[in-house]
């Protein structure tokens, strides 16, 4: 079969969705479809009838997948579940980057293979970016906090700013806790002094 | 002493509570295993982890181990169940206007399973649609069983499709289901936001059908004897000290904390106390063996039970009903329960296998102590299995 591997990518995050088919056409693959994951999914998926499907692991949906591993399910052409069919090694690497993949019965392994190992590379990315961002919220709601506490500071006790968070720094330093978490306290007690 | 740690994944429901039992009230520790409990969004997540490696054991759909040894499904590996962790538990559920119809169709409080399928069939329009967790499920063989029994030939009149539980509700109000059989809480938590009403307990159509297995893969089994035999032991106190009924209001607390099932306590007790709201403005009723743990040799993994799931999975699969049988007895391991657990004076049947859906009263029988009793265990159609006819 020469015809190109069409390949489906179920993902809701249309910015996951982006990089993972972005890595996909950069490796030469056109054939692709992002499909949302919502109920329709079954019959869509029956509809596009791909040789591939790429879903995150942590995907509940992927229940929804388990009938496209049998025989007589709705598609035609039995699709199977990609640990059952590759080396341990590979299959380790996908479920580590977090991906989850179907292959159909037939598909040739060095045809599949560099597809998975394009999808691996992306998901590792997309698990990266999706770390950063979640440490630069919890940084960003960090700073709010602690300017807020210094806010309080400042106006309770008429001190600038930087000598405002001189003492937050002190009073965390001396009860050995964070200066966040000092923060937090300081203006839970002033809501409930109010 | 240095506590033997067990990876054990399992998928929050009112059904895991013998797992959680045994790590938080201290009888896995009692039997020196760090259980350390690993929740999964996915039977497929947990399935695959649990192949892999990275679970020791998991907290398992009774189809699935004997489906994987059977190649059936996208893995094939040898999968052992070790003991049922729990008897019945699941509810089938529809739409409040499909649950309207149904009862000007007969489908009363008091109706008999029979009549409940024939109301639904007719409530329907056209083809029947279900959703279930898992292909590979006792919610699916149920289904199958019932509807079957009662004409419906899969797929041309009827089409059981995996779906999330969390996504039940929508896909009914979207049209593509018409009903669904989910594990508790799934189904009192679809009643409490009117999304959906009960229309039958499992339990209607199997009386006494195995839910979910302590699953292991074969050889992780074969190569940690003491390991499988402390675990068993830690497990089958579990489910003893579940079968006490002042135990249940505590277990659902300890369920409903954020890192287990993360839902009301009261909603779990509902499942746990055997008493269900049908309706979102209902009263609570009793569903006598609704869900199970212990009593009526609750845990022991009968030969008959997986012979019955490889009986039809092999037919609709049109895979060798001897050859299936064979894989399935090898499947439940009696062998392990009866070495693991006659030590600690538990009851043990005599028998590997019992013609099931027999008992419509319960019956003595024949066990190691002498003082085990069978609860009901009938078919809604009053048919018998027998796993002899299987050779």
């Amino acid at each position: 079969m020469n015809r190109r591997i069409r390949i489906a990518v179920i993902e809701m995050d249309r910015d996951r969705a982006r990089l993972i088919a972005d890595g996909l056409r950069a490796a030469g693959h056109t054939e692709i479809t992002i499909l949302p994951d919502d109920t329709s999914l079954a019959r869509r998926l029956g509809e596009l009838n791909p040789d591939i499907v790429l879903i995150d692991v942590e995907n509940p949906s992927r229940d929804m997948l388990e009938e496209l591993a049998l025989a007589s399910g709705p598609l035609e052409r039995p699709v199977a579940m990609f640990v059952g069919r590759s080396d341990g090694a590979t299959t380790r690497a996908a479920i580590e980057a977090g991906l989850s993949a179907y292959v159909v019965d037939g598909l040739r392994e060095e045809r599949f293979q560099p597809i998975i190992d394009v999808a691996i590379a992306r998901f590792h990315m997309v698990a990266r970016i999706r770390d950063e961002l979640e440490t630069t919220r919890a940084a960003l709601a960090e700073r709010k906090t602690i300017d807020q506490a210094k806010g309080l500071i400042m106006k309770a006790r008429g001190l600038p700013e930087e000598e405002a968070y001189a003492l937050l720094r002190k009073t965390a330093m001396d009860q050995g806790r964070k200066v966040a978490e000092v923060a937090r306290a300081l203006i839970i007690a002033s809501d409930l002094l109010r | 002493m240095r506590l033997r740690r067990v990876q054990c994944g399992f998928i929050p429901l009112a059904d895991c509570a013998p797992l959680v039992v045994a790590r938080e009230f201290g009888f896995a520790a009692g039997e020196g295993i760090d259980l350390v409990l690993g929740r999964e969004p996915s039977w497929s997540a947990l399935r695959d982890r649990m192949a892999l490696g990275h679970y020791d054991v998991a907290h398992m759909l009774s189809p699935v181990p004997v489906a994987m040894s059977m190649g059936l499904g996208g893995l094939h590996r040898r999968i052992d169940a070790l003991m049922v962790l729990s008897v019945n538990g699941n509810v089938i559920g529809t739409s409040p206007a499909i649950a309207a119809r149904m009862r000007a169709n007969g489908a009363t409080e008091t109706a008999r399973a029979e009549t409940i399928g024939r109301a639904l069939i007719a409530a329907a329009d056209g083809r029947l649609r279900i959703g279930v967790p898992f292909p590979f499920s006792m919610h699916a063989e149920l289904l199958y069983y019932w509807l079957n029994a009662l004409g419906l030939a899969a797929p041309r009149d009827l089409v059981i499709r995996a779906v999330p539980p969390q996504r039940m509700a929508e896909a009914m109000a979207l049209g593509e289901i018409d009903a669904f059989c989910v594990g508790e809480p799934w189904g009192s938590i679809a009643v409490e936001r009117g999304v959906a009403e009960l229309v039958l307990p499992g339990c209607a159509i199997w009386r006494f059908a195995p839910e979910k297995v302590l699953a292991a893969r074969h050889e992780w089994v074969e190569t940690q004897p003491e390991t499988v035999a402390a675990l068993m032991r830690a497990l089958w106190r579990a489910a003893r000290w579940l079968a006490d009924e002042t135990n249940r209001a505590i277990a659902s607390e300890i369920l409903a904390r954020p890192g287990y099932v993360d839902v009301p306590a009261e909603i779990l007790e509902r499942a746990l106390t055997r008493r269900l709201a049908f309706t979102q403005t209902g009263a609570l009723r009793d569903v006598p063996g609704l869900l199970e743990f212990f009593a009526g040799a609750a845990t022991f993994p009968w030969h008959s039970q997986a012979v019955w799931i490889a009986s039809r999975l092999a037919q609709r699969a049109g895979s060798d009903p001897a050859e299936a049988a064979r894989i399935a007895r090898q499947c439940f391991r009696a062998d392990l329960y009866r070495a693991n657990l006659a030590p600690i004076g538990a009851d043990i049947p005599l028998d590997c296998e019992k013609p099931e859906g027999e008992l419509a009263a319960p019956r003595a029988i024949r066990s190691s102590r002498g003082h085990l009793t069978l609860g009901p265990d009938a078919f809604f159609d009053h048919r018998v299995f027998d796993p002899a006819d299987q050779i």
